[in-house]
């Protein structure tokens, strides 16, 4: 083959590359667009409002158990690594506040997502997978049941607002990791004034702006995962490729998103 | 081939307006023609058995004919409506007017057998919980699944899935029923009861019923007109007696009517078989060495 064509064949792979990305970007905005709007016929229905008390169940109360397990440990660690550094300087309290920051505002909201990507969004791929493979899509086409207005919008919701909440929890429990492992390693001092200097260093817009990502996470791994499952072809194969992908791309687009986020939020001083 | 005229093969008058109609229709899967200009007429109140090999289109007319799939060229007119030019709305509301029996009885696995037949009720009816619950029980009773309405999709076999899909379909009392492999995989006695069942729903209510299917003794029991479908051409369309002319009948060298005779008798040599012994193993082979 000829450095030319070579070279040819590499960019048509970009290109191909970039292209699928574009229609994939394309493909779930559009599933955003139909599900917002029906998400109001599906919230006046009481068989919608049960359906996501359903899945707000599915996603929530069977992740919080793993979130706060995680984030206590985040906690642990980041007391842990920050203490020797901040040693020297006689700053060992100021923990409070790097955890506060870093937590709250960062770590809180991305490795829940990270969590319920695996948890809820694999499931909810699988789960949609598996209802295009037994024809159970166009059994709801075909009753003239719509089911972005069936299926979607609860589920996008329920990861919405579980991840907010779940979010909220987390920031607690790595704030609460940081504060036993002071209380147990670490000077009497630190532990003293850890939740005042907390207190004193967190302002409303790190709560707002950790919980701001946290809900455009729980969107884009909703999003994600039904746009997986409803493109399922072929079998259970089918089904075990659009869970993978699912956490694949879930994780790669919430770091994408967090750094997009903080990059705004920096530059408006948010 | 024998590429009979879809008006001229059926005895109803030809001023009745078909209840379906689908017209030159073509449909690609990835540039490959799965369905190649089908034509075919359906009346009201008559029973009409599709046939042929397993993935010739059977399916695929079918997802064509209730509006989930959408040809290249050609189109559909259901009750009337060309399927084509209705927006999401009015294609609902005529969706209302049919129902659909699917290949794996397609029952919403996370509600119970109940719940699955009362769901078109709940959500296109304002009947209450109380009538709805009664509506149920009549539709599973006719069905013969009545004792199987508290248990899960999964837990219940595959011939009872496909009644509870029938009792679903049925619901709302649609016009027409589409069903497809109604019978596949069933045990003999099963199978029988859901024909009867067919031709119940045809005979007392009138409903035009289109029947997928490749179970012979099946198709000639519940059949008034037969379509036969070969690598997505449409072949033959004719009373069922023509048919049975066909299958007891000799071979009469005709390619297509010889094809049609092998895929009747599910005999073992014909043009059917012979077809796949002559096309191009050599080529194949060859091609696969080129593209090496
Ligand atoms: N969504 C799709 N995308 C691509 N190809 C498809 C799709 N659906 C069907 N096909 C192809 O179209 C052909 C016809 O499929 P179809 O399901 O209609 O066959 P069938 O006659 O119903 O077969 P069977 O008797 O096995 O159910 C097959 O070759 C199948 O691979
Ligand atoms: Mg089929």
């Amino acid at each position: 083959m000829s450095d030319h064509a070579a070279q040819r064949n590499f960019v048509e792979a970009v290109g191909a590359r970039v292209l699928g990305g574009v229609c994939y970007l394309g493909g779930i905005t559009i599933l955003l667009g139909r599900a917002v709007s029906v998400s109001r016929a599906t919230l006046a229905r009481s068989s919608g409002r049960d359906a996501l008390i359903v899945q707000m169940v599915r996603v929530g109360v069977r992740s919080v158990g793993i979130v706060c397990l995680v984030q206590i440990f985040i906690g642990v660690i980041l007391a842990l690594q920050l203490a020797p550094p901040l040693e020297p300087w006689g700053q060992v309290e100021m923990i409070a506040n790097i955890i506060g920051i870093a937590g709250f505002r960062m770590l809180g909201p991305i490795l829940t997502a990270v969590v319920l990507s695996g948890f809820a969004g694999a499931s909810i791929a699988a789960e949609l997978g598996t209802m295009v493979v037994a024809e159970e899509i166009e059994a709801l086409q075909a009753h003239a049941l719509n089911p972005v207005r069936f299926l979607i919008v609860p589920r996008l919701l329920a990861t919405f607002v579980m991840m907010i909440l779940l979010t909220i929890i987390a920031n607690w429990m790595i704030a609460i990791g940081g504060y036993v492992t002071a209380l147990a390693v670490l000077d009497p001092e630190v532990s003293e004034g850890y939740w005042s200097l907390m207190r004193d260093q967190l302002r409303l817009r790190d709560f707002a702006s950790g919980l701001i990502m946290a809900g455009v996470f729980g969107v884009l791994i909703s999003l994600i995962a039904c746009y997986e499952g409803l493109r399922v072809r072929g079998g259970a194969e089918g089904v075990g490729k659009a869970t993978t992908m699912t956490v694949v791309y879930s994780i790669v687009s919430i770091v994408l998103a967090a750094g997009v986020f903080t990059a705004i939020f920096y530059v408006f001083g948010f | 081939m024998t590429q009979t005229d879809t008006d001229n093969s059926t005895n109803a008058p030809i001023s009745v307006k078909p209840v379906i109609r689908v017209v030159d229709l073509v449909k690609r899967f990835s540039g490959r023609a799965v369905l190649d200009g089908i034509n075919l007429a359906v009346h009201k109140g008559e029973t009409i058995v599709i046939m042929g090999g397993s993935g010739c289109g059977k399916s695929t007319l079918l997802r064509h004919m209730i509006g989930s799939l959408f040809p290249e060229e050609g189109r559909v007119e259901l009750l009337g409506r060309n399927l084509n030019e209705l927006d999401e709305p009015d294609l609902n509301a005529l969706r209302l007017r049919f129902g659909i029996l699917f290949q794996s009885g397609a029952l919403f696995n996370s509600m119970t057998v109940g719940e699955n037949v009362a769901l078109p009720l709940r959500e296109h009816t304002n009947l209450d919980e109380q009538t709805i619950d009664i509506m149920v029980t009549i539709k599973l009773e006719q069905v013969g699944l009545r004792e199987a309405a508290d248990l899960m999709p999964a837990e219940i076999s595959g011939g009872m899935k496909k009644r509870a899909g029938l009792a679903r379909a049925i619901a709302l009392d649609p016009e027409i029923l589409f069903y497809d492999e109604p019978s596949a995989g069933l045990d003999p006695v099963t199978s029988a009861e859901i024909d009867q069942l067919v031709m119940d729903l045809s005979g007392k209510l009138g409903v035009t019923s289109v029947v997928v299917t490749h179970e012979m003794d099946s198709a000639f029991r519940i059949a008034d007109r037969m379509a036969m479908l070969d690598r997505g051409k449409m072949i033959k369309i004719a009373p069922r007696s023509e048919f049975e002319a066909i299958r007891d009948g000799q071979a009469t060298g005709d390619e297509g009517t010889d094809l049609i005779r092998q895929f009747l008798r599910g005999d073992s040599e014909g043009p059917i078989t012979a077809r796949r012994l002559s096309t191009g193993y050599e080529e194949d082979i060859l091609e696969a060495a080129w593209e090496e």
